[in-house]
C-alpha cells in the first residue's frame, strides 16, 4: 500500500533543523522496511491561519510504501509526540491517486 | 371572428404565471466532462473555485457537480483546510 504524508515543520527552526528533523523520519520509515518513494520539501509558506500562534511554516511531503499497516500507528504517533511539528497529515493513496502522483512527479520532475 | 376569439382565448391561458426555465443552460459535472478522477488536496488554487467568499463549501446546486465528485471536493477542501493550506473561515478570499 502507497501512503502519503505532508506535515509542518515549526519555523522557528532554522532550514537545516528542519532538514534533519525531516531525515530523522525518513530513517524512521527506512527502519520500518517501508520503501520512501518521493520527497518533496515545499520550503517556507505562509499558512493559511495561525497555528500555534505562528504564521509560516516549513511544508515536507513524504511519499512511501509499506505492507504493515500498524506501522503507520507508529509514525503517526511519532508526530504527535514531536513538538517540532505542528501539523501532520496521512493519506492511504488508491490507484486513481496513485496514478496522479506519478503524473505530478512527472510534471514537477520536468 | 372565431379565430380572434380563440386567439383571445389563448391570453386567457398566459394569465396564470408562466413558469420561467431559464435555467435549462445544463449544467454539467466538470469532473465527468474532463474526465478527472483525483481530487488534490495539495493544490489550494484548484479547490478554491468551490469555495465562497467566506471560504464555504459551494453547494451541488451551483457548482453542479454530481453526487461523488462533490464528496470528493468536500474531502479534499477539509484535509486542505486541516494543512492550512485554505482557510476555515475568511472574508474576500477572492
Amino acid at each position: 500500500m502507497i501512503y502519503e504524508t505532508v506535515f509542518i515543520i515549526n519555523p522557528v527552526l532554522s532550514e537545516d533543523q528542519a532538514k534533519e528533523a525531516v531525515n530523522s523520519y525518513v530513517d524512521f520509515l527506512k527502519s520500518k522496511k517501508a520503501k520512501i518513494i518521493s520527497e518533496e520539501s515545499w520550503g517556507l509558506k505562509k499558512l493559511a491561519y495561525h497555528i500555534q500562534n505562528k504564521k509560516t511554516g516549513f511544508y515536507f511531503l513524504v511519499e512511501f510504501e509499506c505492507n504493515d499497516s500498524n506501522m503507520i500507528s507508529d509514525l503517526e504517533l511519532s508526530f504527535k509526540r514531536d513538538e517540532k511539528i505542528m501539523r501532520w497529515l496521512v493519506v492511504k493513496l488508491d490507484k486513481n491517486a496513485q496514478k496522479y502522483a506519478n503524473r505530478r512527479r512527472e510534471k514537477l520532475a520536468k | 371572428m372565431e379565430s380572434k376569439i380563440k386567439q383571445n382565448t389563448s391570453e386567457l391561458r398566459y394569465l396564470t404565471p408562466v413558469e420561467l426555465s431559464l435555467e435549462d443552460k445544463g449544467k454539467y459535472c466538470r469532473f465527468k466532462k474532463m474526465r478527472i478522477d483525483y481530487i488534490d488536496y495539495k493544490d489550494p488554487d484548484f479547490l478554491i473555485r468551490f469555495l465562497n467568499e467566506q471560504g464555504k463549501i459551494l453547494p451541488r446546486r451551483i457548482t453542479g457537480n454530481s453526487l461523488k465528485f462533490q464528496r470528493k471536493v468536500a474531502q479534499a477542501i477539509k484535509r486542505a483546510r486541516h494543512l492550512a493550506l485554505l482557510p476555515y473561515v475568511t472574508d474576500l478570499l477572492k
